[in-house]
C-alpha cells in the first residue's frame, strides 16, 4: 500500500474488539472507503469475534470458528491493515501518531479507541497461581477448558451475569462447581430479591454449589491453587478458580495521552473525545456518568461514531432503557430499568408462581413503565422494553400489564381486564352455578338488569364463592354499561346500609336486638332475609357476647345443627382434636360409634382430624354422646369461627424443630374454640421454617425459629391461594398468645360477615392491622381482653348441650300423635 | 269428626317460631316440612325445592318465605312458588289447627310413607 499516494484520511482504530469493529462495520456502510482507509490494532492474537459468546464455547454449545464475526479475507476485501497480537502502547495527539508495542507508528487523521475492559481483580492473596484466572478472552476459556480436562473442582467468584455463565459453562464440562458471591442474592444488580432466590434455587438443583454472603479473603496453594478461604471462616477447596467480579474500562492509554477520563474516557453525545479528532466507543467510555457493559447501547454508540466520521454531525447516541437476559440453558431471566420501587409514589405489581417457577414484577412510575424483572417466562420482555423505550402511559393496561402483552392487548382499552366481545358466549363464568357468559348477558338484555345483585338474584351468578364477582361486574359494565363497583355495596336488600354502618350503629347506639337494628336503619321487611339475618346474629353477637342471646334460627343449617348438611341429606361429624394429637381411647370411641351407627365414610381430614360422614340427623346425639363419653368435643367444622389448628411435631420429636410447636397449637386451639367470627379461621403453627403445617397459607400462621415466633396472618388456601403477611416476631408464648388473641379479635370486631382474613387484610392493609397490633402494645391488650371476655360466654360444648337436650326438636321428626 | 287422611301432628308449640320441621309421615313417598312464622301461622310444603330438591324445612324462614339451603332459593310458604327471578313451586298441603294441634292433610299412605 503505498500511504503517500492515498489522498484519503486515515482511520486509526485501537482495538480488535467488536465495538471498535462494529463502528468500522457501519462506516464501510454509509462510506463505502471512499473517505478514509483504515488500520486496526488488535492485542489478541485473534480476528474479530463475539465475545458475548464465550460462555457458549465454554459450555460446549458453540466452537471458537462459530464465534468469529469477521475473518482476515473481510478486512482483506475491504482494505483494512490489521495488525494483530500487538497492542497500542503510546498515543501522540501532538504529531497524530500512535505506537505500537513492537513500535510500529502510523500517523492519523481519525482515531478511534476501543480498548474495552478487563476484569476488576480483587486485592487478595493467590492471584498469580496457576489454576487461577478471569473470564474474559479466548485465552480464559482455553484455559479453563484445559483445567476441565484434568481437574474436578472449579470456583468461580462472583455471582453476576459473567460468573453465572462460566459457572454453568464448568458444569457443563463436568467440574464441580461452587459460586462465591459477596452479595446475599445472585445477579442482585439486575433482579430483585426474589428472582435472585429463583435462580439460586434452580441452579442449586442443577448442581451448582453457592456461597452468598462470601468475601473472598484468599486464594490457597502452593504449587497451583487450592481452594478459596473466606472471610467467615468457610473454606471451598477447588482446582480452578475463576474470577468474574465486574470489568473495569481500559482507560489507561487515553489517559497518558491527556484525554478527559473518569471512570471511563469521556465522550460527549458525538461519540467525540474531549480531542475532537479523538473519537471513543465500547466498554471503554463514559457518557453523562454512565458506564456499558451490554452490547445494546454500544452497537448504538458505534452507529453514532460511524455517522460522525462519515461527516453527519447530527447523529447523537442517548442511553435508552436496557435490558439484560442470562445466556443459560432453560433458564430465562430478563431484566430491564429499574428493580424496585423508589418510594411510595412508585408501584410494584408482582406475579409469583412458585411451583412452575415463574416471576414476574413490573415497576411503574407516574403512569408509565420503568422497570420490568421477569424470571421462567420472558416472552414479554421485549416488549415491556418497548413500552419503557416509548415511556407509553400504561394507566389503561394497569390491571393487565403483568400477565404479558398476548392478554394485556386483547381488552381494547377497557379497564376491566378480560375481553368480553372476544369472549365465546359458551364460556363458564361462574363454576360453582355453571352459569356462562351468554346466559350472564342475555339475562342483563332481556331483563333489563342493573346491579350485581339483581344479576345473581337471575343468574346466580357470583352467587356461591363469589369468586367470579369480579368477572360478573364486569359483564355487567360489558352489556349494560353500569360501573358495579361505583354502586354502594348495601349488606342485602333489605336495607341501603352497609356493613360498616350497621355495625358502627349496634356499638353507638347499643343496639341490643335485631328488631331494633331493622328498626334503625328502616328495613324494607319486618324480619329481614336469609342474608341479613345471619349477619346481624353474628354482629350483636359479637357486641354484645355476655348480653345478646344467640338466634339459632338466624343461622345458617350447619351451625344450627352443629354438623355439615352433605348432599344426600345426611350429616359429617368432627370432634375436635387438640393441635392434631388424639390417643389410642379417643381412637377406639371414633372407631366404636362408627360401627354402632354404621357410619359408612371415616376420613382424615386436612386438619389433622377425623371426619365420620353419612350420620343420619337423628343419630347425632347418639354420636355425640359416645364421643363425648371419650371426652371429645365438637370441632367446629361447620361454623365460621375457629376450625383447626394444624401443627408439626416440633421440638419434642422432630431432630429440626426449634420450639414445641405442638404444644403452642394445643394452647392457642383451647385458647380460641368456641368462638363466633365473620368467616371460618385456620391456624398453623410449624416448629421451623421448613413450614410442615403449611402456616404460611392459614388465617393465622406461627412459624417457630431459634430466636421466637414469626407471626403470620391473613393466608388463604382455597380458591384464591393467598400467602400470609408477616405480622411480627416475638418471644415466648404467652406473647403468641395475645396477639393470637388480639387478632381474633380485631378480625371480629372489623371484618364483613362472611370475609375471610385474607380479603379483610387486603381491603384494610397490613400496615393498619399492624398499627392496631404491633404499634399499639395497649390497644393489643384491649383487644386481647375482649376476646378472652367474650371467650367466656362462648366455650360451651354445643353438642354436650345437645346430648343433654338443648334444641331437641332439630333431631327428631314431628311425630304423628294418637288417635283419640 | 276428620276423615282418616288428616293426621294429628301435634301442638304448634312443637314447631319453633322461624323454624320448621320435618314430619315423620310422608305424602305419595315425598318429605313433608311444617313452618311457623314469626307471626305464628303455621305452613305446610313437600320438603323439597322445585330447583334440587333442597330440604326446605332447614332454610331460615323469613316473613312468610322460607330459603332453600342449598342454593338460595327463596319459596313462598303459603302458595309454595318460587320468589322471582326464580321459577318454580312447591306443592303446599292443607292445614286446620283443632284446639292449639295441627291436622295435615295427607293422601291415602302408600308403602314407606310410614317414616
Amino acid at each position: 500500500m503505498n500511504m503517500v499516494a492515498d489522498p484519503r484520511e486515515h482511520l486509526v482504530v485501537i482495538g480488535n474488539g467488536m465495538a471498535g469493529m462494529r463502528t468500522v462495520e457501519e462506516l464501510l456502510k454509509l462510506d463505502n472507503g471512499r473517505r478514509f482507509r483504515i488500520t486496526v490494532f488488535g492485542a489478541e492474537p485473534h480476528v474479530n469475534y463475539n465475545r458475548i459468546m464465550l460462555s457458549s464455547v465454554l459450555a460446549g454449545d458453540k466452537a471458537v470458528d462459530d464465534i468469529v464475526i469477521n475473518s482476515r479475507e473481510w478486512y482483506d476485501e475491504n482494505d483494512i491493515t490489521l495488525v494483530t497480537g500487538d497492542a497500542v502502547t503510546r498515543i501522540d495527539r501532538g504529531d497524530g501518531t500512535v505506537t505500537s508495542a513492537s513500535g510500529h507508528s502510523v500517523r492519523y487523521d481519525r482515531l478511534l479507541i476501543a480498548t474495552g475492559s478487563r476484569p476488576v481483580a480483587p486485592p487478595i492473596p493467590g492471584l498469580g497461581l496457576p489454576g487461577v484466572c478471569a473470564f474474559r478472552d479466548i485465552a480464559d476459556v482455553d484455559k479453563m477448558l484445559a483445567a476441565a480436562k484434568v481437574h474436578k473442582r472449579a470456583v468461580v467468584i462472583g455471582g453476576g451475569l459473567l460468573g453465572l455463565e462460566a459457572a454453568w459453562g464448568l458444569k457443563q464440562r463436568g467440574m464441580s462447581v461452587a459460586l462465591v458471591h459477596l452479595m446475599p442474592t445472585l445477579m442482585e444488580r439486575q433482579l430483585d430479591a426474589a428472582a435472585g432466590q429463583m435462580l439460586q434455587r434452580d441452579l442449586d438443583r442443577r448442581g451448582i454449589a453457592f456461597f452468598t454472603d462470601g468475601q473472598t479473603e484468599e486464594i490457597t496453594g502452593t504449587e497451583r491453587a487450592e481452594g478459596v478461604q473466606l472471610a467467615d471462616g468457610r473454606f471451598v477447596p477447588a482446582d480452578l478458580v475463576v474470577l468474574a467480579i465486574g470489568i473495569r474500562p481500559n482507560i489507561e492509554l487515553a489517559k497518558a495521552a491527556q484525554l478527559e477520563v473518569n471512570r471511563g474516557i469521556v465522550v460527549t453525545d458525538d461519540m467525540r473525545t474531549s480531542d475532537p479528532a479523538v473519537f471513543s466507543v465500547g466498554e471503554c467510555v463514559e457518557h453523562r456518568g454512565n458506564v456499558f457493559g451490554l452490547v445494546a447501547p454500544i452497537w448504538d454508540q458505534a452507529k453514532v461514531c460511524a455517522a460522525q466520521l462519515a461527516g453527519d454531525a447530527e447523529a447523537l447516541f442517548a442511553s435508552k432503557a436496557l435490558a439484560t437476559s442470562l445466556k443459560i440453558t432453560g433458564v430465562d431471566v430478563f431484566s430491564a430499568g429499574a428493580l424496585m420501587a423508589a418510594d411510595e409514589s412508585d408501584d410494584e405489581i408482582t406475579l409469583r408462581d412458585d411451583s412452575r417457577g415463574l416471576y414476574k414484577k413490573i415497576v411503574l412510575r407516574d403512569g408509565k413503565l420503568v422497570g420490568a424483572v421477569l424470571y421462567g417466562d420472558v416472552g414479554d420482555g421485549q416488549w415491556y422494553l418497548q413500552l419503557m423505550r416509548d415511556k407509553q402511559d400504561v394507566s389503561a393496561l394497569r390491571e393487565r400489564l403483568v400477565f404479558g402483552r398476548a392478554f394485556a392487548e386483547t381488552g381494547s382499552g377497557k379497564p376491566a381486564g378480560t375481553d368480553f366481545a372476544a369472549m365465546p358466549d359458551d364460556t363458564q363464568i361462574c363454576g360453582c352455578n355453571g352459569v356462562c357468559k351468554g346466559v350472564i348477558v342475555s339475562a342483563i338484555q332481556d331483563k333489563k338488569l342493573t346491579s350485581l345483585s339483581e344479576v345473581r338474584a337471575h343468574t346466580k351468578a357470583s352467587a356461591s364463592c363469589g369468586q367470579c364477582t369480579g368477572q360478573v361486574e364486569g359483564l355487567l359494565a360489558f352489556a349494560a354499561g353500569v360501573d358495579a363497583k361505583a354502586v354502594k355495596k348495601t349488606m342485602c336488600d333489605c336495607t341501603m346500609a352497609s356493613h360498616d354502618e350497621v355495625r358502627a350503629a349496634i356499638v353507638a347506639d347499643r343496639l341490643k336486638t335485631m328488631d331494633s337494628v331493622r328498626h334503625a336503619f328502616d328495613w324494607k321487611k319486618p324480619e329481614g332475609c336469609h342474608k341479613c339475618r345471619p349477619a346481624l346474629n353474628y354482629y350483636l353477637l359479637c357486641a354484645w357476647p355476655d348480653e345478646y342471646h344467640d338466634d339459632a334460627q338466624s343461622r345458617f343449617v350447619n351451625e344450627r345443627v352443629h354438623a355439615n348438611i352433605q348432599k344426600d341429606g345426611t350429616y359429617s361429624v368432627i370432634p375436635r382434636m387438640w393441635g392434631g394429637l388424639t390417643t389410642p381411647a379417643e381412637l377406639h370411641a371414633i372407631a366404636s360409634v362408627a360401627e354402632k351407627f354404621n357410619i359408612p365414610t371415616v376420613k382424615v381430614t386436612g386438619g389433622q382430624r377425623i371426619d365420620l360422614l353419612g350420620v343420619r340427623k337423628d343419630d347425632l346425639p347418639g354420636v355425640w354422646n359416645e364421643l363425648g363419653k371419650a371426652g371429645m368435643v365438637s370441632g367446629h367444622a361447620y361454623a365460621k369461627g375457629l376450625r383447626t389448628v394444624k401443627t408439626c411435631v416440633g421440638s419434642e420429636w422432630c431432630r429440626f424443630g426449634t420450639q414445641d410447636s405442638t404444644g403452642l397449637g394445643v394452647k392457642l386451639e383451647k385458647m380460641c374454640w368456641g368462638s363466633w367470627t365473620p368467616h371460618k379461621v385456620k391456624f398453623a403453627v410449624s416448629g421451623c421454617p421448613r413450614n410442615c403445617a403449611e402456616a404460611t397459607i392459614k388465617d393465622l400462621g406461627v412459624v417457630c425459629v431459634e430466636a421466637g415466633y414469626d407471626l403470620l396472618v391473613g393466608g388463604n388456601g382455597g380458591i384464591d391461594v393467598r400467602v400470609t403477611d408477616p405480622l411480627v416476631r416475638v418471644a415466648t408464648e404467652a406473647e403468641v398468645l395475645e396477639y393470637a388473641g388480639a387478632f381474633m379479635q380485631i378480625y371480629r370486631e372489623e371484618a364483613h360477615y362472611l370475609e375471610r382474613t385474607a380479603p379483610w387484610i387486603a381491603r384494610v392493609g397490613i400496615d393498619y392491622v399492624k398499627k392496631r397490633l404491633v404499634e399499639d402494645a395497649e390497644g393489643r391488650a384491649a383487644l386481647h381482653a375482649r376476646f378472652l371476655h367474650s371467650q367466656r360466654f362462648a366455650q360451651i360444648d354445643p353438642w354436650t348441650e345437645r346430648v343433654m337436650g338443648a334444641q331437641a326438636h332439630e333431631f327428631a321428626a314431628l311425630p304423628e300423635m294418637a288417635a283419640g | 269428626m276428620m276423615s282418616a287422611n288428616w293426621k294429628n301432628i301435634g301442638p304448634v308449640a312443637n314447631i319453633p317460631r322461624r323454624g320448621a320441621r320435618r314430619l315423620c309421615l310422608k305424602s305419595a313417598g315425598k318429605p313433608v316440612a311444617v313452618f311457623r312464622t314469626g307471626d305464628g301461622d303455621v305452613f305446610a310444603l313437600i320438603d323439597e325445592c322445585p330447583h334440587k330438591q333442597g330440604p326446605l324445612s332447614e332454610g331460615i324462614v323469613a316473613g312468610n318465605t322460607v330459603t332453600c339451603p342449598l342454593h338460595n332459593w327463596v319459596i313462598g310458604l303459603e302458595d309454595g312458588e318460587a320468589v322471582a327471578p326464580d321459577n318454580g313451586s312447591a306443592r303446599t298441603l292443607s292445614l286446620r289447627i283443632v284446639d292449639g294441634d295441627i291436622f295435615i292433610h295427607l293422601p291415602e299412605l302408600v308403602a314407606g310413607d310410614q317414616v
